[in-house]
């Protein structure tokens, strides 16, 4: 199997945001809300990428941003999945009243952009970790809500899965033992969009300055924090931005592989 | 009833029905989430004779259903009500700030929506060759970034190193229609960018898509110029799915804007909304989160009706 090198490119990147956000604690080489700098460095061998409006370290920041923006993406990712798929499958296994009840009601979310019932959401739900992590988690199962519901219906369908059925396996066994082994590929493709999806979702609300609360920082905060700078010409006020394209990009690029991959092991056209 | 009038019926007579069932949502769904309208705007010390006369005031102590009619009674008859920060009239602050909003979006949706389908069509007429590889590979890449980021890429390069624009969108009003035009470039540049690139890429599907019909190879065969079978084979065809993904972008376009006014601060809705949900007021937030999600209903509906109009099979039954 040749992986190719946007491919690579993409995971090595990807890994090298899982490994910072992981041991943030020991590479960071200054405190995350500490002012030990003038305000607005420029980078030096002390500072390496500057210092911010308040004179806190740049690069200790984005190490410690990467950890919260990555942390609360993955938990919403894994909240949305988790919640779509199963509920996807039960819909396509049990058909009838159940489907039509959760397909309407996904319809109806979905009828609404995500970003403005997160904005009625967060004007009366208090901003902490666990409330980001739900509103934007529950607002994209929808998406794997109706794709895992698709999937799963085109296998439910299939021979094995009647025959399942006929020796008289309950739901959760056809759930689990049946469809979830054969619906993985496509779902795993999509994991890796809902994952950017949740890191561009948190960052932008962090910029709007509904998202993550000091004294953690995550990189769309860092943005807002620092866009006066940007005006006054001060590059390093782009550095939480670029972040966030590169991993955007870099988890996209594996993502976009693994989905060639997958429709081509079905006998698609992939490409 | 001619089936055309009946799917298009039965169509609008659903998006009415998705909006009400959206109103009850913003309304009765937030009631139902943990938080106090009086407490919330007397503060933790308030006592408790203070906060029932608040309530009582406010008509908060009805009970949830009686006031969502009443809410939704007043918004048919154009009463937002008043905020609860300021007790300024919401339907008075909303005006001027939704025609700033749909100046904005408009002057972006008649930039990108023409630029979206030429690019795509040529895309699709040099597929797999370098100027397909070009477009979508920039495409690719601005589809990756949040608004907001490619709104701070345009505002360093256009606003602050080349200087063309100021960095920040301020209209007041008065303002000729060309300074305003010239005021918010850079959040029109930034809007074009952003629903570009899906938009080229759909274009470009639909247009392959079609290429592959048996009357295209024929055209084909006739000596058609690849141009020509684009434009007067495969387009016709292919407009029902690209009328579709331009409305669904410019809906797209709706939810853009919040983000977009807030990083060149631009006095508008989107900023209104995300002032209004940091001060946690409720009335305002719910008036205009309705706004939003019905223009966001309207566009796709009507994506939808033109899609049935556009389609031949739909227009001559059998």
């Amino acid at each position: 199997m040749r992986i190719p090198l946007s491919a690579l490119i993409g995971m090595i990147f990807t890994g090298g945001f899982i490994f910072v956000a992981i041991f943030a604690h020991w590479i960071a080489p200054y405190p995350i809300n500490d002012p030990v700098g003038g305000v607005w460095e420029a980078p030096s061998a002390q500072f390496w990428l500057g210092t911010d409006t308040i004179g806190r370290d740049i690069l200790s920041r984005l190490i410690y941003g990467a950890q919260v923006t990555i942390f609360v993406a993955l938990a919403a990712s894994i909240l949305s999945f988790a919640l779509g798929t199963f509920l996807g499958f039960t819909a396509a296994v049990s058909g009838g009243w159940l489907d039509q009840a959760l397909s309407r009601s996904v319809d109806l979310m979905m009828a609404i952009p995500s970003l403005i019932v997160a904005l009625v959401l967060l004007s009366v739900l208090p901003l902490n970790l666990t409330v980001l992590v739900l509103v934007i988690g529950i607002l994209d199962s929808t998406r794997v809500f109706r794709l895992s519901r698709a999937v799963a219906a085109d296998i439910a369908v299939m021979e094995y899965v009647e025959a399942a059925k006929l020796r008289g396996e309950k739901g959760n066994w056809i759930i689990f033992k049946e469809i979830l082994p054969n619906a993985l590929s496509p779902l795993v493709a999509e994991f890796g969009l809902r994952f950017i999806f949740a890191v561009l979702f948190i960052s932008t609300l962090s910029f709007l300055g509904l998202g993550i609360q000091p004294p953690l920082a995550d990189w769309g905060g860092m943005v807002k924090e620092n866009r006066d700078g940007l005006i006054y010409g001060k590059t390093a006020a782009m550095l939480p931005a670029a972040a966030i394209a590169a991993l955007a990009i870099s988890v996209n690029l594996v993502a976009d592989w693994i989905l060639t991959r997958t429709s081509s092991l079905k006998g698609g056209r992939g490409g | 009833m001619h089936p055309i009038v009946k799917l298009l019926v039965q169509r609008i007579a659903l998006g009415l029905l998705l909006l009400l069932a959206v109103s009850a949502v913003i309304f009765l769904g937030v009631e139902a989430l943990p938080g106090d309208t009086a407490q919330a705007i007397l503060g933790q010390s308030a006592t408790p004779q203070a906060l029932e006369n608040l309530r009582a005031q406010l008509g908060l102590s009805d009970p949830p259903l009686t006031r969502y009619f009443n809410w939704l009674g007043g918004i048919l008859t154009g009463d937002l009500g008043k905020a609860l920060t300021n007790g300024a009239d919401i339907a008075a602050s909303i005006k001027p700030r939704l025609a700033n909003t749909l100046f904005l979006a408009g002057c972006a949706a008649v930039i990108a929506v023409p630029l979206a389908i030429l690019l795509g069509l040529v895309a699709a007429r040099y597929a797999g060759k370098w100027p397909d590889k070009v477009i979508s590979g920039i495409t690719l890449s601005t589809i990756s970034l949040p608004e907001f980021v490619v709104g701070y890429i345009v505002m360093y390069i256009f606003g602050v190193k080349m200087g063309w624009f100021s960095p920040t969108a301020m209209t007041f009003p008065g303002m000729s229609f060309w300074d305003r035009l010239h005021a918010v470039a850079l959040p029109v540049i930034v809007l074009v960018l952003v629903v570009l690139a899906h938009m080229m890429r759909m274009t470009r599907a639909a247009i392959l898509n079609v290429m592959q019909s048996a009357y295209i190879e024929t055209a084909e065969l006739k000596g058609v110029t690849p141009m020509n079978i684009i434009w007067k084979h495969a387009l016709p065809n292919a407009i029902a799915p690209v009328v579709a993904v331009v409305m669904l972008n410019l809906a797209y376009l709706v939810v853009g804007v919040v983000v977009v006014e807030v990083v060149f601060s631009y006095n508008a809705l989107g900023q209104y909304l995300v002032d209004h949900v940091t001060k946690r007021d409720l009335p305002v937030v719910q008036a205009v989160g309705l706004i939003f999600a019905g223009v966001y209903i309207l566009l796709n509906m009507l994506a939808d009706v033109i899609g049935i109009i556009a389609n031949p099979r739909l227009r001559h039954p059998k």
